[in-house]
């Protein structure tokens, strides 16, 4: 059994329509979802005694409706939803848990922080991509400990990446009290970062930086790649079943495991590089607001789909810049969109017949299973 | 020298409350098959729970409501992860982002936006006669409060219950041999929820500990991961009641060695004692290597 080629017989063009066919029911089962789930807040709120109907308006209009909430707030917030929703939608297409994204993208945060401040002044323009190149090397060290110790001594990766989350929060914690703290030491925090390693603004006039179209170009090129290439196929298999991977399609488990961890970390440290040279410009102890655990969310109601993580990044982007100005406008705690975005997740699996990832995966890949998909 | 050590040890047993109580119920769940990833939301569940129940200024209410709440989130889970068969650890992490926003909106919503200077009512210290005049030992293991007590009954009443009576093996079958099970006859739905409901008791008890004999107040998020962290003592402890116990110890000595080296004078950034429990654990779970972990069968396969 080889890796994927494009079968005999099947036209290029019938693929991409049955492909596209397949995003688009998927796309309308997340909207579906994400509707009820707004249906199932205004009912709560309204129990708790809240102006729903002000607050629905404050959520929309803090997110999608005005074009300055929409490019400056909703994208901004998506940029590291989508990147940390790519690094949990390929770990778990592998059946690699990953829970850790977190901690790799707080830790690409500091490594690209730590960089910066070191070299940014002297390498100029360069300092930029060096930054982020940085952070996302960071965070795959840090989902590689997870890979070693998950190969070499067995220990299950979502214990493992859950602990190393922890230890991440106390070590950026130590960092803006230690060697990066700025200078005056008052604040837990580093210095500012050299202007060189801003990242471009995209549309003047608005806060949407350069992360954000890196962001659509991961989502694009993972997308392709998971369909179209034998390391695609790889993952796919050993998520689908390792047995029947290693034996009948000799694919080396622990490697791709491996590689797949790596890359999953890449993505949310890059997350984190983004969030330092994009938004806040320096490095603070609360800089992930637990995007990596929403991340999990993000690439579930995506059905695990790279490009459908762009879509579901960009959704509960804009729920948690609505979430803002719902707090502001009818006071109702921010912190409920959490809730929310648990409850499109808790629907998912109660749409979702058999209620299993694969099943998930399967229902939006258009009933068929991933292990069916590219075998001859 | 031997007043330190006390206090080290009385702060191990002190810490290790609480995830001994959580670990207790999910060695249970896990025993029957169940790996369940929302403890850290029961633990958060029975401490909000706790909050709400202690306004009566009773705390066997506050430990009463803890562990209502602790019981109504694992049903939630068990909803969805054994009943609908819904994959467990999707479900687990869900829950655990619920109840994680509702507390949150909950209590902002109930005592403001900040909500400091909430200060709730604690259990003290109740010193066991006789026992706790052992020298160091005593004051560490038997004069505290209530809930570790607990955590001594209900160790050795678990070991009963699981490899002593029927109801125990038929547990076990179903985290080993779902198919046997069934062919057998036994409902393994059933078995999943009973021991899930037990759990949810307990974790709700260890988020009440909490709240109630710890720190006297509620924070957001406040479980800390000690829901993750019990679920890392449940493998540390080789799915064993007294392995757990022996687990948690650790783990709360490991929590603790920060007071041992204020008392001795050594300076070391706080941050990095926060994460000594953390890469201890990963170190101790690394050590098994080489090692078969007897890990239940059936673990994590829908019933």
């Amino acid at each position: 059994m080889r890796p994927a080629t494009p079968r005999p017989g099947a036209s290029a063009l019938s693929t991409w329509h049955r492909r596209a066919a397949t995003s688009l029911s998927g796309a309308a089962i997340a909207m579906m979802v994400a509707v009820l789930s707004l249906a199932l807040l205004w009912v709560a709120l309204r129990l708790a005694g809240f102006d729903a109907t002000l607050a629905l308006g404050a959520l929309w209009r803090g997110s999608f409706g005005t074009w300055y909430a929409l490019t400056s707030s909703t994208l901004v917030r998506a940029t590291p939803l989508v990147l940390t929703g790519l690094a949990v939608a390929i770990a778990f297409r592998a059946g690699v848990w990953n829970i850790g994204a977190d901690g790799q993208l707080l830790v690409g945060a500091a490594v690209a922080t730590a960089v910066g401040l070191a070299w940014g002044a002297q390498l100029g323009w360069l300092s930029m991509p060096l930054a982020l190149a940085a952070g996302a090397t960071g965070g795959a060290l840090w989902a590689g400990v997870a890979a070693v110790l998950r190969t070499k001594f067995g220990v299950l990766e979502v214990i493992s990446t859950i602990m190393l989350n922890f230890v991440a929060v106390d070590l950026v914690g130590y960092l803006v009290r230690g060697p990066l703290q700025e200078p005056s030491h008052a604040y837990p925090q580093s210095d500012p970062i050299p202007a060189t390693m801003h990242l471009p603004i995209l549309i003047p006039g608005t806060r949407l930086h350069a992360g954000f179209a890196l962001a659509v170009a991961a989502s694009v090129v993972l997308w392709w790649g998971m369909r179209s290439t034998a390391a695609g196929f790889r993952v796919r298999a050993i998520g689908a079943n390792p047995d029947a991977a290693r034996i009948a399609g000799r694919v080396d488990v622990a490697r791709t495991t491996t590689n797949v961890l790596l890359l999953s970390g890449a993505l949310a440290g890059l997350a984190g590089a983004v969030e330092v040279s994009g938004v806040t410009f320096a490095l603070y102890e609360n800089i992930s607001p637990g995007y990596g655990y929403t991340a999990i969310a993000v690439a579930l109601l995506a059905g695990l789909d790279s490009l459908g993580v762009l879509g579901t990044g960009i959704l509960f982007g804009s729920l948690e810049a609505g979430a803002l100005s719902m707090q502001r406008e009818a006071s109702v705690p921010s912190v409920v969109v959490t809730a929310v975005e648990a409850a499109l997740v808790l629907l998912l699996l109660a749409i979702s017949r058999r209620g299993s990832a694969a099943s998930i995966i399967a229902r939006f890949a258009g009933a068929r299973s991933p292990a069916q998909d590219d075998v001859p | 020298m031997t007043g330190a050590l006390t206090s080290f040890l009385e702060a191990s047993v002190r810490t290790a409350t609480p995830l001994a109580l959580a670990a207790l119920g999910e060695l249970l769940v896990e025993r029957a098959g169940v790996i369940n990833i929302g403890l850290e939301g029961i633990v958060l569940g029975g401490a909000f729970g706790a909050l709400l129940g202690a306004g009566t200024n009773h705390l066997v209410f506050g430990f009463l409501a803890g562990c209502v709440a602790g019981i109504a989130v694992a049903a939630l889970f068990g909803v969805f992860a054994v009943s609908m068969r819904a994959d467990q650890i999707i479900t687990g992490t869900a829950i655990n982002l619920l109840v994680l926003g509702l507390t949150g909106a909950l209590y902002r919503g109930l005592y403001g936006a900040t909500g400091a200077a909430l200060s709730i009512p604690t259990t003290g210290s109740f010193a066991v006669p006789v026992l706790s005049r052992i020298p160091v030992l005593g004051p560490s293991f038997f004069d505290q409060p209530p809930p570790t007590y607990l955590v001594y009954v209900v160790a050795p009443l678990f070991w009963w219950w699981l490899y002593r009576t029927h109801a125990g093996l038929a547990i076990r079958a179903v985290g080993e041999r779902l198919e046997a099970v069934r062919v057998a006859g036994v409902d393994a739905h059933r078995w999943r929820w009973i021991t899930l409901l037990v759990a949810g008791a307990l974790g709700g008890v260890a988020g009440a500990t909490l709240v109630l004999s710890q720190s006297g107040t509620f924070a957001e998020g406040m479980s800390a991961g000690r829901g993750f962290i019990a679920i890392a003592i449940v493998v540390l402890g080789r799915w064993r009641p007294m392995g757990v116990l022996i687990a948690s110890l650790l783990f709360g000595a490991a929590s603790a060695l920060q007071y041992l080296f204020q008392a001795m004078g050594w300076s070391v950034p706080y941050q990095l004692f926060l994460a000594v429990p953390y890469v201890l654990t990963l170190l101790a779970l690394a050590g098994f290597a080489g090692r078969r972990i007897e890990s239940p069968a059936a673990l994590g396969r829908a019933g």
